[in-house]
């Protein structure tokens, strides 16, 4: 996201405030950011070559998040009046924005000119009739959520690799009646549908297990579409995200003390030191550049940094939004650099999504093991679990071997970090009795971890293995680099 | 916590920001521009900062002649008593479009191990940059006489001479004060710039376009000095024309002669008054000559013959009247040795126009 498009955003988070200020309004707030966070999704979409796709994508996401709601919520617990009005309005933005298609020829609130508004109002009926008779099924079979699971799955795996996103585009291109041979993986971006999906199965899965409270349409959309966190987090649960959004809104001068912070450390964090940083961080093709192994180092450093300082400073700046609308988002990174253990360092690293998976992958598993495999020993068990959460983790950031390898590489150095501790549990123990002994082995300990991580971002910033080992051996005086 | 205490924080942040704005207006003004990292914790640049590209070359385009001779090579050698010091100016064929450091003119005379008769070692630094101008060279070899030089090899082509395009490059247009002083103090035939020099322009917002610039200048100098790269090579390129058009119009200029003032030879002598006692050898670059369709009409891209042919017998003519060091290198390179333009040589050619200057005996 450009400054500009941030200033965008502290534009409409201010603006909702403010309107709080009014006794009278607040209660608009919820429906203003549902309608914002509509609006916002369409016009951060990045242009797309396939004709329309720009437009249909953002529309496929709203649509998606009422499908969502649909099978998770319950019959009984729906209010249809409530309902209905939400619909209305979605309904009603979704056609505004089609509508802007006759204020310009190139695109107002979207990338590029809107489809013809009688498609979009088409749909629209359509897409009403469909989710007005799903919403009579009393109550979705527990096959069918897990259905739509695997869709999304599906969908996340189809985005993530290359060739069936290069397949799908070749296919949309052909109901375009666009040319199949210049169908290419990049056409299809489809923005904010990695955090959509973790929201969408998180859901799901706690109306499986009966955990998820009942939320309106409304809330539930507000939830999945928060403009804030809609593009890089963090992942909130939404029972503890309707909380904030069930309080009302009513401005308190800390309000904007502790947005105006966030938003100015966030800004500071993303445009002043991740965009320098970014300059001379390792790349795919400074990578063997070179020449010698102190500005390899040099240029890892880079990244590790940059990559924290960017992704943090966008969790700043999220939280900072969600404080100025009431919405107290969690954190998502805790000095992670700063921690003595791999254990920790995950435990302080993109944490919304590491409880995610921790609540949807990694226990589930274990449990899976622990009854259904008996055999397997315990350190058999931790390692297979470790190893498969890392690199799923690693996975969803791509599907390429080198992300599956950065997984790997953490999977293994957590199931050490585990072993290590077992064996050394009794002398850890002892170890803060002596201070001078403690300050040392905590020091080493946070040098060894940071290293660790920052050596497993030689897998995460680069395209092939190739590279990567060449990049390794670079690094340790190994391998001549060209 | 109450709004007053929020309103108070935005009001002294603004007049923060005020004061400290008038306050670089009033001490700093673009004193700063000395400021640099290169030839301390970064490697000096082998040539002047130029690029389009950043990501890539590691390099970019800035109009603070004095922070691009900051970040060069020159700027952190000391001159030692046995060096015999040359600084080459000129434009991007010096400059070394396509070509590594060590293979442009500089790079390879430098390479050459060359000695002067008192035993002094012949070191060459690079300040060409890629516009044709005259003006910005005397802009570039004002600055250089800071360094020292004993002796400046000063490249040049018809097109850096025709008057009317003197002043239309960015570097020479976003230097107006330094240029009209050159008008000014040579008394040349150009008309001055308009200058800005408002206050609000030198406040920090009114510089901050060149604050960011020198900024990104230091920055990029940790990759130049980790890669030693600094420009962005392309696997591929459009090579020079070599079929050309039937047409002899240069400009507005139509044959058979060059209007007259319109070549800028007092440009030229301005350099010599600007070196004073410091021997300059002006040297007529080699271009491609096009054995391709149409070359009976034009030499390439760049000059119809009827124009280039005037413009050698100009040159020719003002360096005996003067009493200038000239070569007449024009048809040293053979045209395969071109790249992307008819004035962009490969390695192989930089190195046999290096070698005919070498031999010219001009070089002590």
């Amino acid at each position: 996201m450009s400054l500009a498009s941030i200033l965008v955003l502290i534009g409409i988070s201010l603006g909702i405030h403010i309107l709080c200020l009014f006794p009278g309004a607040r209660r608009f707030r919820n429906p203003l950011l549902l309608i914002a966070s509509i609006i916002v999704i369409f016009w951060l979409q990045p242009a797309l070559p396939i004709r329309g796709l720009d437009f249909w994508l953002p529309v496929a996401t709203v649509f998606t998040a009422v499908l969502g709601w649909i099978l998770t919520s319950k019959a009984e617990e729906r209010e249809p009046a409530r309902t209905r009005v939400t619909a209305a309005l979605i309904a009603a933005t979704l056609l505004g924005i089609a509508l802007t298609r006759y204020i310009s020829n190139t695109g107002i609130l979207t990338p590029s000119r809107p489809p013809q508004t009688y498609i979009v109002a088409l749909v629209l009926l359509i897409s009403a009739g469909i989710f007005f008779a799903l919403s009579r099924v009393k109550k979705p079979a527990r096959a069918l959520l897990s259905a739509a699971i695997v869709g999304l799955i599906l969908i996340f795996l189809a985005l993530k690799m290359p060739p069936l996103t290069g397949l799908a585009s070749s296919v949309l291109r052909g109901l375009t009646g666009q040319s199949r041979e210049l169908a290419a993986a990049f056409d299809i971006r489809w923005l904010g549908f990695s955090y959509i999906a973790f929201r969408l199965i998180h859901t799901l899965r706690d109306r499986q297990s009966g955990h998820l409270p009942p939320m309106s349409l409304e809330e539930y959309l507000v939830y999945m579409l928060f403009f804030p966190a809609f593009n890089a987090g963090p992942i909130d649960r939404a029972e503890r995200f309707i909380k904030w959004l069930r309080l009302p809104l009513t401005p308190e001068p800390h309000h904007l003390e502790e947005g105006g912070k966030r938003l100015l450390l966030g800004l500071f964090k993303k445009f002043v030191i991740a965009d320098t940083l970014a300059i001379i961080a390792l790349n795919s093709t400074s990578a063997l550049q070179a020449q010698g192994s102190g500005w390899s180092w040099l240029m890892l450093y880079a990244y590790g940094f940059q990559i924290f300082f960017d992704f943090s400073g966008y969790t700043d700046i999220a939280i900072g939004l969600g404080a100025l609308v009431g919405i107290r988002l969690p954190e998502n990174f805790n000095q992670p650099y700063l921690k003595p253990s791999l254990t920790r360092f995950w435990d302080n690293w993109h944490i919304t999504l590491t409880q995610w998976f921790r609540a949807y992958f990694f226990n589930p598993l274990t449990r899976f093991l622990r009854t259904k495999a008996r055999w397997m020993p315990a350190w058999l068990v931790i390692l297979v679990t470790q190893l498969t959460t890392m690199v799923m983790i690693g996975l969803w950031h791509g599907v390429t071997w080198n992300f599956v390898l950065w997984g790997a590489w953490h999977g293994i150095g957590l199931f050490i970090n585990n072993r290590w501790s077992s064996a050394t549990r009794g002398f850890a123990a002892q170890v803060p009795e002596r201070p001078a002994l403690n300050g040392l082995t905590n020091t080493l300990s946070i040098l060894l971890t940071f290293h660790y991580v920052t050596l497993g971002w030689v897998w995460f910033a680069l395209p092939d293995v190739a590279t990567s080992t060449q990049v390794f051996a670079g690094l340790f005086g190994l391998g001549a680099l060209p | 916590m109450n709004y007053r205490f929020i309103r108070n924080v935005i009001l002294k942040g603004l007049l923060l920001f005020l004061v400290i704005n008038f306050a670089w207006a009033l001490f700093e003004g673009t004193n700063s521009s000395h400021f640099s990292l290169y030839n301390g914790l970064l490697k000096g640049r082998e040539r002047l900062p130029y690029g389009d590209n950043p990501a890539e070359s590691y390099n970019l385009s800035l109009y603070d002649i004095d922070a691009m001779l900051a970040s060069h090579r020159l700027n952190g050698t000391p001159k030692r008593a046995d060096e015999y010091r040359v600084i080459v100016l000129g434009d991007s064929s010096t400059w070394g479009t396509l070509l590594r450091p060590e293979e442009t003119l500089a790079g390879l005379l430098d390479a050459a191990g060359m000695q002067t008769d008192d035993g002094r070692q012949l070191r060459f630094y690079n300040l060409g940059y890629p516009t044709l101008s005259l003006v910005k060279d005397l802009m570039i070899l004002e600055e250089a006489m800071r360094y020292a030089p004993d002796l400046i090899l000063w490249p040049v082509t018809l097109e850096s001479f025709p008057r009317q395009n003197q002043l239309e490059s960015p570097i020479v247009a976003n230097n107006s004060a330094r240029v009209n002083a050159l008008i000014s103090n040579y008394s040349l035939n150009l008309t001055p710039l308009e200058e800005n020099t408002s206050f609000w322009q030198r406040t920090l917002i009114g510089q901050r376009r060149a604050l960011a610039d020198r900024l990104r200048l230091q920055i990029y100098g940790v990759m130049w000095s980790a890669t030693g790269i600094d420009q962005a090579y392309p696997a591929d390129y459009t090579p020079a024309q070599r079929d050309l058009e039937n047409n002899e119009d240069y400009y507005e200029w139509a044959p058979p002669e060059i209007p007259e003032n319109g070549l800028a030879f007092d440009l030229v002598s301005a350099g010599m008054r600007i070196a004073g006692e410091v021997p300059v050898i002006l040297v007529n670059e080699p271009m491609l000559v096009s054995e391709g369709e149409n070359s009976n009409i034009r030499y390439n891209y760049y000059y119809p013959r009827w124009v280039y042919d005037e413009y050698r017998q100009a040159f020719n003519t003002a360096c005996s009247t003067n009493g200038w060091t000239c070569l007449d290198l024009w048809d040293a390179v053979p045209q395969e040795h071109f790249t992307n333009t008819a004035i962009h040589r490969d390695a192989y050619g930089e190195a046999l126009f290096a070698q005919r200057i070498t031999e010219s005996g001009l070089i002590p």
